[in-house]
């Protein structure tokens, strides 16, 4: 799984959703929707990239994430990077990744189920990547607006699909309450 | 043993995770997105793992219900806290086991 999928929290979800027997389309329209996000990075990268080949870029499209992101943006905008320096990154920081889902995966194993609260793993990650994500008072408002939502829809309508629902809900009135504000 | 439906989640999400990387390299190398997208798409990290964090805390069973008394709602406030005072991933997620499994253990 982290050979394919490079991005930690969207693992997480969908074991979290798995677990709860979530289907496989909410599962991956889940993960669509929280890896969106690199489209705002690789969006960002492009500006740096215009002379690289298309088969560089390819292969730089897979690594990247968050932690690469900020790193070789850094980079880029000081001017003393190179397409070929931003690969190794990218690639050292995935290699890293399978490396360490292998070890867990084989490890995992001797951890009996329910042991030490790692059922709570998961939430207390989520809380904590939240907390990461409000830079400020509008991203706090989208938060809260989704999560009633959330739990209104996860009341009232069965199966996964609260999740994806809320948040285009959420994001969609703040940022219409954003433009009506600035007029 | 991997049950069938799992591997098409995994490609799924391989597919979805990759395409919004590698589109706007090849493709909007000299584009930009509206703004308002770019805004939007902004908020929507924030909102999803709201979504995703909230319903949990404070629902229970299928179908769900309110469930205001479990030890899930009660521990997330001092692990939030947590989370806001270091901003420690790795620290959060042990803080909030080991509260949970405390929780569990008085309960």
């Amino acid at each position: 799984m982290s050979i394919l999928v490079f991005a930690g929290s969207s693992q997480f979800i969908a074991v979290s959703m798995l677990s709860t027997g979530a289907g496989a389309l909410s599962i991956i329209l889940t993960t669509f929707a929280v890896n969106l996000r690199h489209l705002l990075m690789s969006s960002s990268l492009a500006v740096f990239l215009g002379n690289a080949t298309r088969r560089k870029l390819t292969l730089f499209a897979y690594g990247v994430t968050d932690e690469s992101f900020a790193v070789n943006y850094t980079r880029f905008s000081g001017k003393i990077w190179s397409v070929n320096r931003a690969l190794v990154v990218n690639h050292t920081a995935n290699l890293a990744w399978i490396v360490s889902s292998v070890i867990g995966g084989y490890s995992g194993r001797f951890i009996h189920q329910g042991a030490f609260g790692i059922d709570y793993a998961l939430t207390a990650m989520f809380i904590c990547l939240l907390i990461l994500q409000l830079k400020s008072r509008l991203y706090v408002l989208t938060a809260v607006i989704a999560g009633a939502v959330a739990v209104i829809l996860s009341l009232t309508i069965p199966g996964s699909s609260y999740i994806v629902l809320a948040s285009i809900i959420a994001a969609t009135t703040v940022l219409g309450l954003k433009k009506w504000g600035a007029k | 043993m991997i049950h069938a439906e799992v591997i098409w989640v995994i490609l799924g999400m391989g597919l979805v995770t990759y395409l919004p990387r590698w589109f706007p390299l090849v493709f909007l190398s000299r584009r930009r997105l509206p703004q308002w997208l770019v805004e939007w798409l902004d908020l929507i990290p924030s909102a999803i793992l709201s979504a995703l964090l909230l319903p949990e805390l404070v629902t229970n069973g299928t179908p769900r219900h309110i469930a205001l008394w479990q030890p899930e709602l009660w521990v997330a406030i001092p692990t939030f806290v947590f989370a806001l005072k270091t901003k420690s991933l790795g620290g959060t997620v042990i803080i909030g086991m080991a509260l949970f499994w405390l929780a569990q253990s008085v309960i």
